[in-house]
């Protein structure tokens, strides 16, 4: 759910790229994000945010990053 | 060995069918110290299988170093879902379980060049002026 809400937001603009990180296989990230619970979501390394939201929800919180 | 059972495959051709545009699985593997990247690579030649739609190009993460840099893959596996152009959808680990549905969803999205978004959520992303990198942490399921 998540990640397919981040694809359909590279798909629609050219200023978004989203990457599936399947977390067992890539501990290192799961270490440097602080991942404790999924979906995790991480924006331009600068925005974390966590469990499923909403579109307008997910929206938001991706936008936050524009902010800083 | 086949990962996908029969039915999975048949419902999936069906489903294939309606993909309006070509869409290319680029797929970045190794062949030491990667523990699943066989798995990925093979899961994905599976799926591309299934449609004359679908085209499979398997790259050396060690090796093809200008691939790597195209397509700014820095970890592995990886697939890459590329329709008319690189629209930034990536699967970095084997896309299972739950996420194999959004491996199938991405290759449908990308296919139409259509996000599927609400009308609030098009224009909202209409106005962005810098580069957003949103990386989802999942486990299988």
């Amino acid at each position: 759910m998540a990640v397919q809400l981040a694809h359909r937001m590279a798909i629609e603009s050219d200023m978004v790229r989203a990457d599936m990180v399947e977390a067992s296989e890539f501990p290192h990230l799961v270490h440097k994000y602080n991942v404790f619970g999924v979906p995790k979501m991480v924006v331009n390394e600068e925005v974390e945010f966590e469990g499923a939201q909403p579109e307008p929800l997910f929206l938001a919180q991706v936008m936050k990053a524009t902010m800083k | 060995m086949l990962i996908l059972s029969e039915d999975i495959r048949h419902r999936l051709k069906g489903e294939f069918k309606g993909l309006p545009r070509k869409v290319k699985l680029v797929v970045f593997t190794q062949e030491f110290e990667c523990a699943h990247c066989r798995e990925n690579t093979s899961l994905a030649q599976e799926v591309a299988s299934l449609s004359d739609k679908l085209d499979i190009e398997v790259y050396n993460f060690a090796l093809d170093k200008e691939m790597v840099e195209r397509y700014g893959v820095d970890k592995i596996p990886a697939i890459v879902v590329e329709g008319e152009k690189d629209y930034g959808v990536r699967f970095y680990g084997v896309p299972a379980g739950y996420e194999f549905t959004t491996l199938i969803e991405a290759i449908k999205g990308v296919s139409a060049g259509e996000s599927g978004l609400a009308s609030k959520t098009k224009e909202t992303l209409a106005g962005l002026k810098e580069p957003l990198h949103i990386q989802v942490f999942v486990t299988p399921t």
